[in-house]
């Protein structure tokens, strides 16, 4: 084999593929590392996927599997696959900023316990991605430190807050990625770059060592270029632990096993309810009819397949964006608090001329971004004495119509169906002064972030060129349902076409 | 509902421990009062009689047994420490002159 020929096709092979190939001993986990480090190298410059990449570390660790792989140890089906990490996952020495100047040059005494799952899998890992500031954003234009681009149109903007970790994986640049997804930011970057991206059940994926923006909401999942991809790897993160105490002690399995019975294509029995409040009639303001058209189609492929298609209605849904905009805020203003300049991270004005006080407000209006501040003055109000009942707390009740309005649909079908989000990717810089039409981008994902539902994104087509996704809600714990439609819907539009979607990346087998 | 003013922007920063600038503060006021425009519809629904939702999980009170871990030594926690003085953190003074 020729190390450029082998070079070119480790990076466009998905990880099913790469755990073949290197348990096989077709391939050295050193050669997957080296590819991908080489194509970082040559690509990244242009896309921004990357805020820090761990060349050395990630050497040692590949040739580690490889040596012990050579020695005869038992090793699982990941050692060897390389992975990609958004920033606010703490890892152990290795520089974890959330996409914030405030954390520049941090290195974490700790790692989060999706890390320490990833590592003792055998993944090597590549680095550390993108992000807006703290997760708040749609377009990781909120990122302190760069822009980055979409791999369909690097005029436009790779969805957010993910938005490092999905160029990444859309770019070949890592097999798959770790996203987090408060209110839609693993599902909308996934959906704008062609990838697969799920929200797990809230509490079954441990959020010890991410760090925080709004706690209630706040889950970490898979970025992955297939469905099967992204179950395997949720696999591998989920399940309970005892340092976070918002965990859920049930076991998680059969997700991988989902992906494989979707895929086999056979939807008979499987009750889909359309929700008309996301995109159906009387609801399209905002949705372009790319969008809708693929919809729609995604849908008509899930009844060919035996699904029974409803409509269904979830009025509070209408409500989930303004909920959502004071109940982040508000946690965001609580957690972000934890930033004062005197534990960790960023200290400005500390030359004797100003107090404490002083320090905390100039470390933080020198660390924090304008989004940021915001929210925290957003939450700030909302949370204050005599606004509180009018807000937050109202806003919490909300939150309680959302999850009856889930609870009453799922008693007549099993998942709910809707666009990701409303349009394809936008221009860089088209909406970074106008928050409202930013938020918008979250307007399907964030019903199943407030009421603590999974939900995944995959891939429906292309609208002009670029990418669309189609979501999968489903009941809580349920996760297993989302990968089996998904795995469904992959499967028959990759057989309908001949090919998978991101084949059709601009580029993308170069 | 209210809305916000630069008054009410300027009284929150300084809540919140953010030194806001001038042009900041009329940046956010017009902002802010555009996004609490579009959040007030919540003050529409109907939820009298809900009760609030905090949490996705009903979880409560997990504890464990009252028994010592290993944690993080104090040399590690301090290296990341802006300022560290004789084992602990280093912090500006508390009090003005005046006081």
């Amino acid at each position: 084999m020729g190390s450029r020929a082998v070079g070119s096709d480790l990076t466009t092979t998905d990880v099913a593929g790469l755990s073949r190939l290197l348990t096989a001993g077709e391939v050295s986990a050193v050669e997957v590392a080296t590819a991908h480090l080489d194509r970082i190298a040559a690509e990244d410059g242009a896309l921004g996927a990357y805020l820090h990449v761990e060349r050395d570390s990630a050497l040692a660790a590949a040739a580690a599997v490889d040596a012990a792989r050579a020695a005869g140890d038992e090793l699982g089906p990941l050692a060897g696959v390389p992975v990609a990490l958004k920033d606010l996952v703490v890892t152990e020495g290795v520089p974890t900023t959330s996409g914030s100047k405030i954390l520049e040059g941090w290195r974490p005494p700790y790692s989060a316990t999706i890390a320490t799952r990833l590592a003792e899998a055998g993944t090597v890992l590549l680095g550390k991605t993108n992000m807006d500031e703290f997760a708040m954003g749609s377009s990781t234009e909120n990122s302190a430190y760069q822009v980055t681009r979409n791999p369909w149109d690097r005029d436009r903007i790779p969805g957010g807050s993910s938005g490092g970790s999905s160029a990444a994986v859309a770019g070949h640049l890592a097999p798959w990625s770790i996203g987090t997804d408060t209110g839609g930011s693993i599902r909308q970057p996934a959906a704008v770059t062609g990838l697969v991206g799920h929200k797990p059940t809230y509490g079954s994926v441990s959020r010890y060592g991410l760090i925080a923006f709004s706690s209630s909401l706040d889950q970490a999942g898979p970025m992955a270029r297939t469905v099967l991809d992204a179950a395997v790897m949720h696999e591998v993160i989920g399940g309970h632990d005892p340092r976070d105490s918002t965990s859920i002690d049930s076991p998680l399995t059969g997700l991988a096993a989902a992906a494989r019975a979707g895929a086999a294509g056979d939807l008979r029995g499987l009750r889909v309810g359309v929700v008309r409040e996301l995109g159906g009639d009387g609801h399209t303001e905002g949705y372009e009819d790319g969008v809708l058209a693929r919809t729609r189609e995604a849908v008509e492929l899930l009844a060919s397949l035996g699904a029974e298609v409803v409509e269904v209605s979830c009025p509070s849904f209408d409500l989930a964006l303004p909920a959502y905009y004071l109940i982040a805020p508000s946690e965001a203003s609580s957690n972000l608090s934890r930033y004062e300049g005197v534990r960790f991270g960023l200290r400005v004005g500390d030359d004797g001329s100003h107090d404490l006080d002083e320090v905390m407000a100039l470390t933080r209006e020198q660390g924090f971004g304008p989004e940021v501040k915001r929210r925290i003055i957003l939450g700030t109000y909302a949370l204050s004495s005599g606004l509180y009942d009018a807000y937050y707390a109202q806003a919490q009740k909300v939150r309680t119509l959302i999850a009856r309005d889930f609870t009453a649909a799922f008693t007549g079908v099993d998942v709910l169906v809707s666009p990701t989000t409303p349009t394809v990717a936008f221009p860089i810089g088209s909406r970074v002064e106008d928050p409202i039409a930013m938020y918008a981008a979250d307007l399907c994902t964030l019903p199943a972030s407030l009421a603590g539902l999974p939900a995944i994104s995959v891939p429906s087509g292309l609208s002009e060129g670029l990418p669309v996704g189609f979501q999968v809600m489903a009941p809580a714990l349920a996760d297993d349902r989302c990968y089996r439609v998904a795995a469904a819907l992959e499967a028959a539009q990759d057989a309908a076409r001949g090919h998978r979607l991101l084949d059709e990346l601009p580029g993308g087998r170069a | 509902m209210s809305s916000i003013s630069r008054d009410d922007v300027a009284h929150l920063a300084r809540l919140a421990r953010l030194a806001v600038t001038d042009e900041e503060l009329d940046r956010f006021a017009g902002q802010l009062d555009q996004v609490l425009a579009a959040v007030a519809r919540v003050g529409d629904a109907a939820v009298a009689d809900v009760p609030p939702m905090t949490h996705a999980v009903p979880l409560t009170n997990v504890l464990r047994a009252d028994v010592v871990a290993p944690s993080l030594s104090r040399d590690v926690v301090l290296a990341g420490a802006p300022a560290a003085e004789d084992d602990r953190f280093r912090v500006p003074r508390i009090l003005g002159d005046a006081e």
